[in-house]
């Protein structure tokens, strides 16, 4: 009985959404397809053609792109672990009891990193971390590094944002998987043992997993996807220190017109992120039929 | 029951919570208190902490340097593309949670995977469609191409919304011979509005924050205020003042927003995966 509605009220309702999607997400997609089997250089339009997979050949054997790939993976390993970190000390503060007023301040400042302009926070890093006028270098006690300018520091900074941003993600997502955890079981495992790691790690543990699985995947996409902050603090720079996937993409395009060479990139990147999003609703959307 | 409990010292847990405000909170502080500082105090080294402001940035940002147009463009468009991705995203939503069909798993894929997608993967063949289309520059091209990560979130918020909703009620107005479309209007739609508005203000959120599209596919006319903002770093004698000025004004809706919808955060930037 439930759910029996004629093909042409389904249409009417899920069509337009179907087909405006399809029309912004679908279409360019095939385009791009198209033109990454192309030689498709902006300033050369005249002499466009076909090459078959010839940029796929290009971008695999590429050193710089796997560079760009490494890097993106390399900032996902040192970011994330210290989001990890950080954001699980943060929700086993936030969940202990008390304290209400502070801890409800808390969780509010917590929400306002991640919500801040990607851009913005690269503005920020511009003027915070300057070298002459920055506050960082005032705060490190008159330290006079150079941040921007340095391809390692200039590294390290985009970690320090990345964790300043996403860290209360994490901490957020924690917090939420240990107010699973039904009270009487904590009770009961914290009248057995005064040591917090056996709780942490055979009570709440088992209720923090997909909290830690979704913060995995979607941090990683969001790495692949990272571009307006490290855009507007680096521009992928000093060399290529803090060129990552999705800017070296736009270079390859926007800057060295190579469109069939950045749209072949593009679409093996969008082969990676559909990869991880299967395995993402593999893991938490079992449910749905 | 809490009192039970061993605890850290109370002070180290104070102290704590006021190191975690702090370092949320200062860049805020920073970036307004500069926004503040005429263009001389601005670059003193070492930056000062006390200073007497000014609101002179704010002025010529928004009169002279023309933010005030970008800031009315990245309103519009992100209030025109959360209307249209409410207008198709609802519908669809409902069909999700009440109709049973073929290929609706296939369908909840795509929604999530444009989720994840990259917008350099879109941005290259979007360019080359706006620009063989004459939509460069143009209003229009924003609100649409933002479809790409607003209607997956509306239609994944407001799904889970219907689904809340007891079926007896759509049972009791069918019987009384409504339509579908009546029930979901009249009926649930209502019932649902608390993750409307929810998904709206997602959806305005990642609209106005959006970078990328903002500053391949727009000039001047069109020009949103995040690539407003990134245009003062040009040059060498960089207006801090005034692009804390921009970048201020640009923030504060945001954090508004995102303050009023701080309970359903996590669980539309998981797309429900943590409740």
């Amino acid at each position: 009985m439930r759910g029996k509605v004629s093909r042409r009220t389904i249409f009417a309702f899920i069509g337009p959404a179907v087909i405006g999607l399809a029309m912004v997400g679908i279409a360019p997609l095939l385009y791009a397809l198209w033109t990454s089997l192309h030689f498709f250089n902006l300033t050369k339009l005249k002499k466009v053609k076909f090459i078959g997979f010839e940029n796929y050949w290009t971008v695999l054997t590429d050193e710089v792109f796997w560079q760009a790939m490494g890097r993106t993976m390399f900032l996902l390993g040192t970011a994330l672990p210290l989001q990890l970190a950080l954001g699980l000390g943060i929700a086993l503060v936030l969940h202990q009891p008390g304290l209400t007023l502070i801890k409800t301040l808390a969780r509010l400042s917590l929400v306002l990193p991640m919500a801040t302009t990607y851009a913005v926070v690269g503005l920020l890093g511009q003027v915070m971390f300057n070298q002459k006028f920055g506050v960082v270098n005032q705060l490190m006690g008159g330290a006079n590094i150079n941040w921007i300018g340095d391809p390692e520091n200039a590294f390290v900074m985009i970690v320090f944002w990345d964790v300043w941003q996403w860290t209360p993600f994490v901490a957020l997502v924690l917090l939420a998987g240990l107010t699973m955890v039904p009270g009487e079981i904590e009770e009961a495992a914290r009248l057995e043992t005064t040591s917090k790691w056996t709780v942490l790690r055979y009570v709440q543990l088992p209720f923090l997993i997909p909290g830690l699985v979704a913060v995995l995947i979607l941090r990683t996409a969001d790495t692949l996807k990272l571009f307006d902050m490290v855009f507007t603090l680096t521009r992928g720079g000093p060399g290529s220190s803090t060129e990552f996937i999705s800017l070296m993409i736009q270079r390859v395009g926007f800057r060295g017109f190579d469109q069939g060479l950045a749209s072949a990139q593009a679409i093996i990147l969008l082969i990676i992120t559909i990869i991880l999003a299967q395995i993402y609703i593999r893991v938490f959307y079992k449910e749905v039929n | 029951m809490a009192a039970a409990r061993t605890q850290s010292p109370l002070w180290g847990q104070i102290a704590l919570l006021i190191v975690i405000i702090a370092v949320c909170v200062f860049p805020f502080y920073w970036m307004v208190t500069t926004s503040l500082k005429t263009h001389v105090v601005a670059l003193e080294a070492p930056p000062v902490w006390i200073f007497e402001p000014t609101l002179a940035n704010y002025r010529e940002a928004l009169f002279e340097d023309g933010v005030l147009r970008t800031l009315i463009n990245s309103l519009v468009i992100a209030i025109c593309t959360t209307g249209l991705a409410l207008v198709l995203g609802v519908p669809a939503a409902f069909a999700l949670a009440r109709f049973e069909f073929r290929g609706k798993k296939d369908l909840w894929f795509w929604f999530i995977t444009n989720r994840m997608v990259s917008p350099i993967v879109l941005a290259l063949p979007f360019f080359l469609i706006a620009r063989n289309l004459g939509l460069l520059d143009k209003h229009v091209t924003l609100i649409l191409i933002y479809l790409t990560f607003n209607l997956p979130i509306v239609i994944w918020i407001v799904t889970d919304q219907f689904r809340g909703i007891p079926y007896d009620l759509d049972e009791a107005a069918r019987l009384e011979g409504a339509s579908q479309f009546r029930i979901m209007r009249s009926i649930c739609l209502p019932l649902a509005m608390p993750g409307v508005a929810v998904s709206a203000i997602f959806s305005f959120i990642f609209s106005w924050n959006e970078l990328m599209f903002g500053l391949i596919l727009t000039r001047t006319d069109a020009k949103t205020a995040p690539a407003m903002a990134v245009s003062f770093m040009e040059g060498y004698n960089l207006p801090y003042g005034k692009i804390m000025a921009t970048s201020t004004l640009i923030v504060i809706p945001v954090l508004i927003f995102a303050l009023l919808a701080s309970k359903q955060l996590v669980r539309g930037l998981t797309m429900g995966a943590v409740k």
